[in-house]
């Protein structure tokens, strides 16, 4: 009976599994392979046009894609970099200090956290045209240093993992409380940067609704923008080869980095989950 | 008293340090949060928009756009639309979730690779929504491989692009690949919350899995599901990317996979800022009384480490 038990248990597993897999299989597959080969139909097994495929995308005239996945880079890198830094000195001001409004900031900054940024993409639209920063990659980025969610994650670590007599050990010593900050709070926060910058990256490299509301120029795009892009293009006179191949550029290298750290961010995610 | 003076001055001292760490959150939220927000809110009482290549308005109208766009448009279609493509990817979400939650966490029968098997179900939650629908469009387009493999096999060729359920079923598919993992941790997060004395009690008086998963489990866990259900609905309400990127904008035949941010996009692409106010406003409340309700389970009921943070 526990045998059989079991034996439901892996079947129905392994069946998520594939369920969950077969796609980035199909993707992986057909970006091996050349236009013609997947016009004529299904293929299980490799094929030898991925660097062909590659080229191909990287050198295409109408998607400046090696430049859309620069721009993808930085603004994911500096929104990584800033959410987490000035997550983690909001936490500390909240945490350590005592002082008159520490209850309403709190109170307000959990308020924010459950307001999607779409209600606000109009106003957002047409006040960035005024601060003449439309088609720009600063109101992609810049906007994580207030971060609600990334706040809390941080707020919540600093609770169990930094105790008040670390910081009043440091004034003893003579430490000022930005070095304070930046020399101690900091590294025990290690663990939570590690977590949180990884969930931040990877929600600015998939973030599509803003940047497609703020960037014109071709060399400014992301790469969501060009996926839309390509998506609206006339897909018969389209090379399939290049599209699998710009869908793994924009999949794969996220799946890679998620593979290497999976320990840290399945158990992260019960702690403080993903927004986008 | 020299030194009472001196401590006092020191404390009133870093409260100002307090104040000091808090200005970016507060600048960047007010210039790229609160501002454009109010604006929003300011704009949707306008009428503003471009008839032919004519600029209409701004005129204040009171709340004609919020009628408009309630009584005559086609909102409460949309609304319908990302309800009903909500829901047929969550119930298969809510139920394969559960079932790998109690599985994961089972005492009685203890899996192996459950780290192999937490790490797949949860990789498609990071995967960029645009992406992976171009990769569904390409994969179920009518020449694509999954109609390969059905004339392969015999079968006619079926157009699901063309079919109603046939997108819907897709964009609901890729909404239940992608959250079912997330869903599982979380709710994995409320059954290991469970008092283990509660389970071995309902186990000594031989009650069976299904009983002691009906009768201790799920009302345990009743905040979190609750938790899961609300923040699930709020994401489906902002649910975009994935319909957006496999109709082309479009919204498929009829326009019934028409969500109500791609009608948003649209009247933010035609420049119809009324309108577009008026249903960002809209949206706003409906997802501020979810989130109160979510607020008002967790402080109630909730022991306050199991969940942190929100989803979408």
């Amino acid at each position: 009976m526990r045998k059989l038990n079991k034996f439901i248990r892996y079947t129905v597993l392994i069946l998520i599994s594939i369920l969950c897999l077969f796609s980035f299989y199909l993707l992986i597959v057909n970006s091996t392979r050349a236009h013609s080969q997947i016009q004529k139909g299904f293929s299980f097994t490799f094929g030898d046009f991925f660097s062909a495929n590659l080229k191909n995308i990287l050198s295409n005239k109408e998607l400046p894609v090696l430049r859309g996945i620069i721009n993808s880079l930085l603004v994911s890198s500096l929104s990584a970099l800033l959410a987490t830094y000035f997550s983690i000195l909001t936490a500390f001001s909240i945490q350590t200090y005592e002082f008159r409004f520490k209850k309403i900031a709190f109170t307000f900054i959990m308020m924010i956290m459950m307001v999607p940024n779409q209600v606000s993409a109009l106003g957002f639209m047409s006040w960035m045209g005024k601060l003449n920063l439309m088609d720009s990659l600063i109101p992609l980025f810049l906007p994580a240093i207030a971060s609600p969610i990334v706040f809390y994650y941080m707020f919540a670590y600093m609770q169990s993992n930094l105790p008040k007599a670390t910081v009043e050990a440091a004034r003893m010593d003579g430490a000022s409380e930005l070095r304070i900050f930046n020399q101690i709070v900091l590294p025990i926060m290690k663990p939570a940067i590690a977590v949180q910058a990884i969930f931040t990256f990877v929600n600015a490299w998939n973030n599509y609704f803003i940047p497609s509301l703020i960037i014109r120029s071709a060399e400014k795009k992301t790469l969501p923008i060009l996926i839309a892009q390509l998506r609206s293009a006339d897909y018969l006179k389209f090379d399939m080869g290049q599209v699998y191949m710009l869908i793994f550029l924009a999949i794969i290298p996220v799946i890679i980095v998620y593979i290497l750290v999976s320990k840290y961010i399945v158990d992260g995610v019960a702690v403080g989950s993903v927004k986008e | 008293m020299k030194s009472f003076s001196q401590n006092k001055k020191k404390s009133i001292s870093y409260a100002k340090w307090g104040y000091i760490f808090l200005v970016p959150f507060f600048v960047i939220y007010i210039i790229f949060s609160l501002i454009p927000l109010f604006s929003t809110f300011y704009n949707s009482f306008f009428e503003n928009h471009m008839s032919g290549l004519i600029q209409i308005g701004p005129n204040f109208v009171g709340l004609d756009n919020y009628k408009a766009i309630l009584f005559d448009s086609d909102l409460p279609k949309f609304a319908l639309n990302t309800i009903i493509i909500w829901l047929v990817g969550f119930i298969p979400q809510i139920a394969i979730s559960l079932l790998l939650a109690v599985w994961f966490t089972s005492l009685r029968v203890k899996l192996k690779f459950t780290r192999f098997f937490k790490t797949v179900v949860y990789m498609p939650n990071l995967i960029m929504a645009a992406a992976f629908s171009m990769l569904f469009w390409a994969l179920f387009s009518d020449i694509g491989p999954v109609n390969n493999l059905l004339v392969a096999l015999g079968y006619q060729p079926f157009s699901f692009m063309q079919s109603v359920w046939g997108t819907r079923g897709l964009i609901a598919l890729m909404n239940f690949l992608m959250w079912f993992g997330n869903t599982t941790i979380l709710l994995m997060a409320g059954v290991m919350g469970i008092d283990n004395s509660i389970l071995e009690a309902a186990e000594i008086d031989g009650a069976s899995s299904w009983k002691t998963f009906w009768h201790v489990t799920i009302p345990s866990i009743k905040p979190i599901l609750i938790y899961v259900f609300l923040t699930s609905l709020i994401g489906g309400i902002q649910m975009f990317d994935v319909p957006q990127i496999l109709t082309n904008g479009a919204g498929g035949t009829n326009r019934t996979s028409m969500t109500m941010i791609m009608f948003l996009n649209r009247h933010l692409f035609s420049k119809n800022y009324g309108m577009a106010g008026a249903l960002s406003v809209i949206l706003f409340i409906v997802t501020a009384i979810f989130s109160f309700i979510i607020y008002k389970n967790l402080t109630e009921s909730q022991p306050k480490e199991v969940i942190r943070g929100g989803r979408k």
